[in-house]
């Protein structure tokens, strides 16, 4: 809380000096955002893929690796749920959706399997590997997009067929009318319950967090590091795969170029944030959402350049703060119980 | 996550403070206010979306109306930005800058038909029906970049010429095949080399890669570069000011990014495309459902020759571009933008 006043107040100098009123702006921030049910909507639709990229980056920090990769792997998956969605029209929903998801899982599982393989096998390190794979997933669906699948004169895909389309909630609440949040919201909050119960309650998950705590003592204990490396990858890929639901099967319907704009990255931050934990990933994304969607509301106001500065500075003092704050209370429990025990 | 509910009630109260002052500007303003929303490059690339907002600012200065824009970061934030612009009350003509607003512009518009849009590079299908508030704002790149390509095949020492554009796309085509013919029709034999610096909008933003294919043109041969590809092409410039040869800008008079250098200019009235169409809305002459059409004979699209370039181009060739820049308008030449 402290952290986040800090930060409203620098950005408002920033404000002041650009010569507009922070107040007027940040009455303006919040009131779009979190003032009408449709700017609830869209909070929620941003925050969707961030739950998905969020627990990706989490799901690896827990093993102690660092899946840098969910933006390409975020691309992989979500130009095949496109594919798939436009290619079986013949399916009805309930097959076609959950075919469609499952190609964007295997996709991203794949797209993450890769650079876990190269870990497992050859000791390359998984930041590099999964940045490059960034990459060619980029050039790859770009040169596809373009070249292959594009509807004349765009960039984006044919329409998928309408029975794999994901219900937008003004369906059930009308309140929400106009903004894009759709059904894949619960789909993420699922796979929060998942990732959940797959870390703490199976012994994958057990193996895969005593990896993380200490690799050693795990293989040690009789852990194949190799195959849980690969497998965590993937598992992680697989979750950042399924980012396309949200974009592609709720909201417009066909994959276009660029649409993520480092979603994979902001994941990462969300991950740190919320300490690993999917019940903080919920939550940090939403905080997220609020940024990004606030940042675009008050754009008529300020630059895009300053919401930009606004939104890493927020992200900067949450980040650094938090965990000097908790270092410095965990300092003062331990004053205590000395002064306790003397 | 403890900051999240305090973080809440502020926003609440914030946001009630928000209403209030809402209210009081609802009282139903004279002037018109425009909305506009950018492509994904935004503001700042001396060519494309800096004429569109030199429209703007033309239209405030001269209709003092008001406006409002953003400048959306990423794709998904396109329709969000358009419908945050249509929902406002006080808004009342909104546009999008760019092809890649086709069908979000067409969608809000429909849900939106009390409200005024306009889309510049509309992506136009004679098939669909347009929304009847909605105009598409076109442009017959095409017979610009036929003069240029002319003026260029006519001048040329080397008898090659080279054409650089931004992201290969349907609409940059345009322009190339404009060039094409244009250079063929005068001079059959004039090499007319082509290259694009990618297959995504970040092509219309990478200098460097725009600079080494320019470099690379100039190797073999080309004496005057025309580019189509936005902030690439001060690439393209800065590797003719180094070579000593030749550039024709595009959208926007771009002599002063090298004096001396450019030879001319395809311009684009962007600025004047939104203007007009500012002003039509004042008037009450707003029609909508339709493309509008900005061609050489409406001077939507021209080349720069003044002061600035007359050396560059004698005078009994400034004569000959003249006489087939009447053949287009006339009808006698007709320039295929396939």
């Amino acid at each position: 809380m402290l952290a986040l006043l800090l930060s409203f107040i620098i950005g408002g100098v920033f404000i002041l000096l650009i010569g507009k009123d922070p107040f007027v702006v940040y009455a303006m921030f919040f009131s779009q955002t979190m003032g009408s049910w449709y700017g609830i909507g869209q909070v929620l639709f941003k925050a969707t893929p961030l739950i998905f990229t969020g627990l990706s980056a989490a799901i690896s920090f827990r093993a102690g690796l660092f899946n840098i990769g969910a933006e390409g792997q975020l691309i992989i998956g979500s130009f095949l749920v496109a594919m798939v969605g436009c290619t079986f029209s013949s399916l009805p929903s309930f097959l076609l959706i959950p075919c469609a998801l499952l190609a964007g899982a295997l996709g991203g599982a794949l797209w993450g399997a890769i650079p876990g393989f190269l870990k497992a096998k050859f000791g390359a390190h998984e930041v590099i590997n999964t940045i490059m794979m960034n990459f060619v997933a980029a050039g790859v669906i770009s040169y596809l997009v373009t070249n292959v699948y594009s509807v004349p004169a765009t960039v984006h895909t044919p329409q998928i067929t309408a029975s794999a389309e994901l219900l937008r909630l003004d369906v059930f609440a009308s309140a929400f009318h106009g903004s894009p949040v759709n059904v894949s919201l619960f789909i993420a909050l699922a796979a929060c319950g998942g990732v959940y119960y797959l870390l703490w309650r199976t012994r994958f998950g057990y193996e895969l967090r005593a990896i993380g705590l200490n690799p050693i003592a795990a293989e040690y204990g009789g852990i194949s590091i190799a195959r849980r490396t690969v497998l965590t990858l993937a598992l992680a890929g697989a979750l950042a795969g399924l980012v396309g639901g949200n974009f592609v099967l709720g909201y417009k319907h066909y994959y276009e170029l660029g649409f993520s704009e480092g979603i994979g990255f902001i994941g990462i931050a969300v991950a740190l944030l919320a300490r690993n934990h999917p019940i903080g990933i919920v939550l940090a994304s939403i905080f997220f959402g609020i940024l990004e969607y606030g940042s675009l509301t008050i754009n008529t106001m300020v630059p895009k350049e300053l919401s930009n500065i606004l939104q890493a500075i927020v992200i900067l003092f949450m980040i650094t703060l938090t965990k000097f704050l908790s270092r410095w209370t965990t300092h003062l429990q331990e004053c205590i119980v000395q002064d306790s025990n003397v | 996550m403890k900051p999240l509910l305090p973080f809440i009630l502020v926003g609440i109260l914030l946001g009630y403070s928000g209403c209030t002052k809402k209210s009081s500007e609802d009282q139903k303003p004279e002037v018109l206010k425009v909305g506009l929303v950018f492509d994904v490059g935004g503001r700042g690339d001396k060519s494309f979306n800096d004429a569109a907002f030199r429209g703007l600012v033309r239209a405030n200065k001269e209709l003092s109306v008001e406006y409002e824009y953003i400048e959306p970061g990423s794709g998904v934030d396109r329709e969000a930005a358009l419908r945050q612009m249509a929902s406002r009350d006080n808004i009342s003509l909104i546009f999008g800058i760019g092809f890649i607003f086709t069908d979000d512009i067409t969608n809000i518009a429909k849900e939106f038909p009390a409200k005024k849009f306009a889309c510049i590079d509309y992506t136009y299908d004679s098939l669909k029906q347009l929304p009847s508030n909605l105009v598409a704002l076109e442009f017959k790149e095409e017979e610009g970049s036929y003069l240029v390509g002319v003026l260029a095949a006519l001048l040329t020492k080397t008898n090659t010429v080279g054409f650089i554009g931004g992201m290969e796309s349907p609409l940059i085509k345009k322009f190339e095949r404009g060039y094409f013919s244009g250079a063929k029709s005068v001079n059959p034999k004039c090499d007319i080399l082509v290259g694009y610096a990618g297959i995504t909008g970040d092509a219309f933003k990478n200098p460097g890669k725009g600079k080494e294919l320019a470099l690379g043109q100039i190797s073999h041969g080309a004496d005057i570069i025309y580019h189509a590809s936005g902030v690439t092409g001060l690439g393209v410039i800065e590797a003719a000011r180094e070579q000593q040869k030749l550039v024709i800008g595009v959208d926007s008079d771009q002599y002063h990014e090298a004096p001396g250098y450019i030879l001319t200019s395809m311009t684009k009235v962007v600025d004047i495309a939104i203007f007009e169409t500012i002003r039509a809305t004042i008037g009450g002459t707003f029609i909508g459902g339709h493309a509008r059409i900005f061609d050489l004979k409406s001077k939507g699209v021209d080349y720069v020759y003044d002061d600035n370039n007359k050396n560059l181009i004698p005078e009994h060739i400034h004569q000959q571009v003249e006489q087939i820049r009447n053949k287009i308008i006339s009808g006698e030449i007709t320039v295929s933008s396939q």
